[in-house]
């Protein structure tokens, strides 16, 4: 599905994410697993667009996206969900989710969005800046998940959200693929949360991707060097 | 005050604050455009003057052409000039910010010079096709005159006109931000412009229909102004101060902010010129303008939520 050549990023003159590659299948979860500020924002921003890539190369099913400005890669099947959520504070939560529909151009929430999220559907008159922080997550969620994706990206999904919703969380995230048989790309570090989702799992060391993993291989052992502060 | 007794005071300002309605129009429709252009791309149109200035011409032209070529419909060339002033100007804004303003989204400052330049750019090429002197249409007989309220006062059906033009624009603008698709796309834009792209939104279309928009209710606030007044290369820009006062003192984010900023800063000129003259009316309201904006900085209505 998403494929990424030698990616390189960086701010002003300090490059911060050296030569990826990688290859996310269709319907797979993928976890990009790294400390604070080992580059994963970076990168995700880049995917999407919102971040100028310095080299290297991002297709999607073939096409070429590298260049192209967010809303385009959108359209052509990429999700974005940012790290800090980021929903729009004074738009009430339908509305939210009506952004998304911005890239299909369908004028419809698609009917799964409710039922994977029941609690935005008692919320869809609020402004989505009263909600939880949970609630905001689900909802910047719901509101890529408007946009049909193929690939859906989510930068640090577990960020600022208590345990107990972790699991949950989890769980959203295997139904999200069995009902819409999509690609998941994520990037974390709570390892309970990637053993509990990822079929496969990538470590990235200081803007570099330094190992690869099967979801079964993840442990705390085998993760401790990267993770341990 | 001088020698009027109380009863006499109350005329004068009922008198007055009528013939601000008109100026009310004015005011709303013009900082109406220049609120969603600047609350959208926190860009300050210094042409936004000529917009109106265009829509005054392309009203007078429709009355010229009416006049010589349709007589027998002359009164009903209003409606046909409120629409073509909004397209004309509409065009234009659109070309302005697809040829200019988008290039100079990061660098306000330049904005403000080249939307300016423009500006008398705009006047001069006015001046060559109309003339310095000003041009004026009659009104359609249903305009003119007025309806008396009591003993004293008259409204006049001209002033009744462009007040209604104003509100009933308002409530458009109003509807499209809050109910129809393009309201939503600019409000999210407006909030988080990188985050709206990355949704799906193509916040440069949004940026280029907004920002014509804005001039398009320039121009109407064009048509609207020839029936107070005869159309000079500058009669907007004779409103572009005003307008900002109107914006700053309403808060760009919020159209009940501009409606009762507009109303209020007309009605505080109008009753005031009665008394003084014109231009210390002026300086007056700029004062208590800037005395507000000092104890509120985000204007006197603002929207409340959190993050
Ligand atoms: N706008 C910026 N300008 C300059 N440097 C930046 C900018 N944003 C991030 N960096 C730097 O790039 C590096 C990677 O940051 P990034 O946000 O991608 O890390 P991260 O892995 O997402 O961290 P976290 O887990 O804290 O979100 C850091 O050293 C950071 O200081
Ligand atoms: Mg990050």
């Amino acid at each position: 599905m998403l494929k990424v050549n030698d990616l390189s990023i960086g701010y002003g003159l300090s490059q911060v994410v050296h030569d990826i590659n990688l290859e996310l299948g269709k319907g797979e979860i993928l976890g990009v697993m790294g400390r604070n500020g080992m580059g994963k924002t970076t990168l995700f921003k880049a995917l999407i667009g919102l971040l100028p890539s310095w080299s290297g190369d991002i297709q999607m099913g073939g096409v070429e996206l590298t260049g192209e400005r967010p809303y385009r890669r959108v359209a052509s099947g990429l999700a974005y969900v940012p790290q800090g959520r980021q929903v729009f504070a004074t738009l009430t939560v339908e509305e939210n989710i009506r952004t998304g529909l911005e890239a299909t151009g369908q004028k419809k929430i698609p009917d799964d969005i409710y039922s994977l999220f029941p609690v935005l559907q008692e919320m869809r008159k609020r402004r989505a800046g009263n909600l939880s922080g949970g609630q905001q997550q689900q909802l910047a969620i719901a509101r890529a998940l408007a946009a049909e994706p193929d690939v859906l990206l989510l930068d640090e999904p577990t960020e600022g959200i208590q345990p107990s919703i972790i699991k949950d969380m989890a769980k959203t995230l295997r139904e999200i693929r069995q009902v819409r048989n999509i690609s998941i790309l994520f990037s974390e570090q709570v390892l309970s949360f990637a053993m509990d989702v990822s079929d496969r799992v990538l470590v990235m060391d200081r803007g570099k991707l330094v190992d690869e993993m099967q979801g079964e291989e993840l442990s705390e052992a085998t993760m401790a060097k990267y993770l341990s502060v | 005050m001088g020698g009027y007794t109380t009863s006499e005071i109350a005329t004068i300002m009922a008198m007055q604050g009528i013939a601000g309605l008109s100026l009310f129009g004015v005011f709303l429709l013009m900082a109406l455009g220049l609120a969603i252009i600047f609350g959208q791309m926190g860009v300050i149109n210094m042409a936004h003057g000529e917009f109106l200035t265009l829509g005054s011409y392309a009203t007078y032209v429709v009355a010229t052409m009416f006049e010589s070529y349709a007589p027998g419909l002359f009164s009903y060339y209003f409606p046909v000039a409120i629409v073509l002033s909004f397209l004309v100007a509409f065009g234009v804004g659109y070309l302005l910010e697809y040829g200019l303003v988008r290039h100079l989204y990061k660098r306000p400052l330049d904005t403000l010079l080249a939307t300016w330049a423009v500006g008398l750019i705009m006047q001069q090429i006015f001046r060559s096709i109309f003339g310095g002197r000003g041009v004026s249409a009659d009104a359609p007989d249903w305009l003119q005159g007025s309806i008396q309220l009591s003993q004293m006062l008259f409204l006049s059906r001209s002033d009744l006109f462009v007040m209604c033009i104003a509100i009933a624009m308002t409530v458009i603008v109003a509807i499209l931000l809050y109910r129809a698709r393009w309201g939503m796309r600019v409000r999210s834009t407006t909030q988080n412009r990188a985050m709206a792209n990355a949704v799906g939104i193509n916040t440069a279309k949004v940026d280029r229909n907004t920002f014509a928009l804005g001039c398009g209710l320039a121009g109407i606030a064009g048509s609207a102004f020839t029936t107070i007044s005869a159309t000079t290369p500058t009669a907007g820009a004779q409103y572009l101060v005003d307008t900002f006062l109107v914006v700053v003192l309403g808060g760009a984010a919020s159209l009940l902010g501009t409606v009762a900023s507009a109303f209020s800063i007309a009605q505080a000129q109008s009753i005031l010129e009665f008394f003084i003259t014109g231009s210390m009316a002026k300086v007056l309201t700029l004062m208590v303008v800037i005395g507000i904006i000092m104890l509120r900085p985000q204007g006197l209505f603002t929207l409340k939520v959190r993050q």
